[in-house]
């Protein structure tokens, strides 16, 4: 089996976010970027299972400008066997997704992975579009995956427990937590070997943007912490109560 | 012209995120001068069906269904009554079924779709709607520029409000061009009493400073009587303390629910990051100094030893006295 990891690059976490002059997109100074947790998670449990011999390649692909090659990279540092880039800033989630479906229709995967969420944009849809575009069937909120044969056991969790599908090839999978435990880290060997592996770039599909981010803005900042005195915790709920009304 | 609301039952039973978005939709209709038509699939008796005329459906499309859907055709499902119906709207709820439903439906209709959306639209005419992005450190608004609307609402974000009006309900098979399944449902394991921690409005949540697996009676206990789902952050879920299930943040689960209780835990930012999108914060740390009592709304500073007993014992109180 042949998987296709679709990989977004986002600023890290810990990253200070600013917004740009334009107010609609975020100012990319001294951004550090970094492969989508998720993700991240997508690609070890790809690799895991390419180690245990059910998968014969993993390649990783994504749609970004020149930027994101580090992050492809990495991804082939940590073990994939070759990077696709899209090469266009993507406008929306359609512009990724009908981007995401050109590749998978010029060469085919079994399975797709995408995360759960960018920590970006935070869309949650580019997976269920791309398996909309594709007429693929889709499985969400995957938190584990094994593939015996031909087939693929997967498993998710819904309200009050989890479900186990059986499902043939192809499909895409919308991974979360659960689908690997921790992230692969990439070795030394890896990082000297990423620099040989494919990263082969092409041209996008021209695409309307569906969205646009009309504007962005910063939260207001939060009203001070109201402290309750710890000999008096109990007081505690009643205010979550009384003034809060969240219980 | 309508809005079109999928609504979702398990074993029947409307769940109140379906009400919750039905309230929703009758406000957006309010504004959008629209009429309110709920999809609803699956074996539901008219008794249940008719609730959903509480919250503002006037019009209730039941397809008789018992058997599992694979997401794939439910997408096309959907997709073919939102071309009987006209809708230029449609809204689900932002949990795992509808962020496996919507991005189908939208691809098919060719529209734009913005999930995780809090609040009514700013703006009707260009449509424009709110929502977090950047792990919730940025407010956006995002404009839908198509015709046909696909909007996925965080869930606890509106609440639940009836809105009574007279509904009909119309029962209907399956007509829709379905593909050949290409996957099967093989087994479902429920946990009774288990909450699912993305839908969860109260969540419990402990860290390192509980100090180990053998405390979490409390927390549990604590949850147990706020009817709320159980969390924690990556070490303690990294140690095996806690299942991983319940992991929380950059790595984990990304929730939202009215309250977080945080017990030890010092507001790391990649914690952080899974839990700012929760309505009020509440933190209990031994620490004045630690992080998280920047973004909580109320804190103890103190033992959560101390803590936890006198806030179980206030919550059996208020409780007993509901
Ligand atoms: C790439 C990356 C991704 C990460 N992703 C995540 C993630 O998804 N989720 C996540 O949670 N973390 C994540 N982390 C880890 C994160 O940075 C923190 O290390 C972690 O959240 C800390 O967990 P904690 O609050 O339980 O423990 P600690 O930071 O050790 O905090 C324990 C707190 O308990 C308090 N305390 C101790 N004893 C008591 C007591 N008796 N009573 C009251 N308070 C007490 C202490 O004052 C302290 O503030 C990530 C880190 C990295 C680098
Ligand atoms: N620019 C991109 N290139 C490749 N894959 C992407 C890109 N953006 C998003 N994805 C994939 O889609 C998932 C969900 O992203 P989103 O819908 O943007 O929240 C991510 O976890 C990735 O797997």
């Amino acid at each position: 089996m042949k998987i296709l990891v679709c990989i977004s690059n986002v600023p890290d976490t810990t990253t200070r976010i600013a917004i740009g002059p334009d107010g609609k997109s975020i100012s990319t100074a001294g951004i550090q970027w970094i492969i989508n947790p998720w993700d991240e998670l997508a690609l070890t449990r790809a690799l895991e299972l390419k180690d245990v011999g059910r998968v014969t390649e993993v390649v990783v692909a994504n749609v970004g400008p020149t930027l994101t090659e580090a992050t492809l990279r990495k991804a082939l540092a940590t073990g994939a066997d070759r990077a696709l880039r899209v090469n266009t800033e993507p406008t929306d989630a359609w512009s990724v997704a009908i981007n995401l479906a050109e590749l998978i229709k010029n060469e085919a995967f079994d399975v797709i992975l995408c995360g759960i969420e960018s920590s970006d944009h935070n869309g949650s849809v580019v997976g269920g579009l791309l398996a909309g575009i594709l007429d693929m069937n889709i499985i969400s909120s995957v938190s584990g995956l094994d593939i015996e044969g031909d087939t693929l056991k997967v498993q998710r969790e819904i309200a009050g427990g989890k479900e186990l599908h059986e499902t043939s090839a192809p499909v895409v999978l919308v991974v979360q937590k659960g689908i690997a435990l921790a992230p692969r880290i990439p070795s030394m060997r890896g990082i000297m070997m990423a620099r040989t592996k494919p990263l082969l770039t092409s041209d996008p599909v021209s695409s309307e943007p569906m969205t646009a981010t009309a504007q962005l803005f910063m939260p207001k900042a939060k009203g001070a912490c109201r402290m309750v005195d710890a000999e008096n915790a109990g007081d505690l709920i009643r205010l979550l109560h009384e003034e809060a009304k969240v219980i | 012209m309508s809005i079109l609301v999928y609504t979702e039952n398990r074993e029947g039973k409307f769940k109140k995120q379906s009400f919750e978005l039905v309230s929703y939709a009758h406000a957006l209709a309010q504004l959008a001068g629209r009429e309110v038509i709920a999809l609803s699939v699956g074996e539901v008796a008219d008794d249940e069906l008719k609730q959903l005329g509480e919250y503002g459906a006037s019009r209730i499309i039941a397809i008789d269904y018992s058997g599992h859907l694979e997401s794939r055709n439910f997408s096309k499902l959907i997709h073919h009554w939102v071309g009987a119906l006209g809708p230029d709207i449609v809204l689900f709820a932002d949990n795992n079924t509808g962020k496996s439903l919507a991005g189908g439906v939208a691809a098919r209709l060719k529209a734009g779709v913005v999930s995780g959306v809090s609040g009514l639209p700013i703006s009707m005419e260009p449509f424009i709607l709110s929502k977090m992005v950047y792990t919730g450190k940025v407010n956006a608004q995002i404009q839908i520029n198509t015709h046909h609307k696909v909007v996925l609402l965080a869930g606890n974000s509106f609440g639940v409000h009836t809105n009574p009006v007279t509904s009909i309900i119309e029962h209907h098979n399956i007509v829709a061009e379905l593909a050949s399944p290409s996957s099967e449902l093989l087994s479902t394991e429920m946990q009774k009493g288990k909450i699912l921690l993305s839908e969860a409005e109260v969540v419990v949540s402990g860290g390192r400073g509980m100090k180990g697996p053998e405390n979490w009676g409390p927390i549990e206990e604590l949850a147990g009587l706020l009817g709320a789902a159980t969390a924690c952050t990556r070490p303690v879920s990294d140690e095996g303390w806690r299942p991983h299930t319940e992991h929380v943040g950059q790595t984990g689960k990304v929730i939202n629910p009215n309250i977080y209780f945080a017990f030890g835990i010092s507001g790391a930012i990649q914690h952080v990051a899974g839990v700012s999108r929760s309505k009020v914060i509440v933190a209990v740390n031994k620490d004045p100094e630690a992080a998280i009592f920047s973004v909580a709304d109320y804190g103890i500073v103190g033992d959560v030893n101390q803590a936890l007993p006198q806030l179980i014992a206030a919550a059996k109180t208020l409780k007993d006295n509901a």
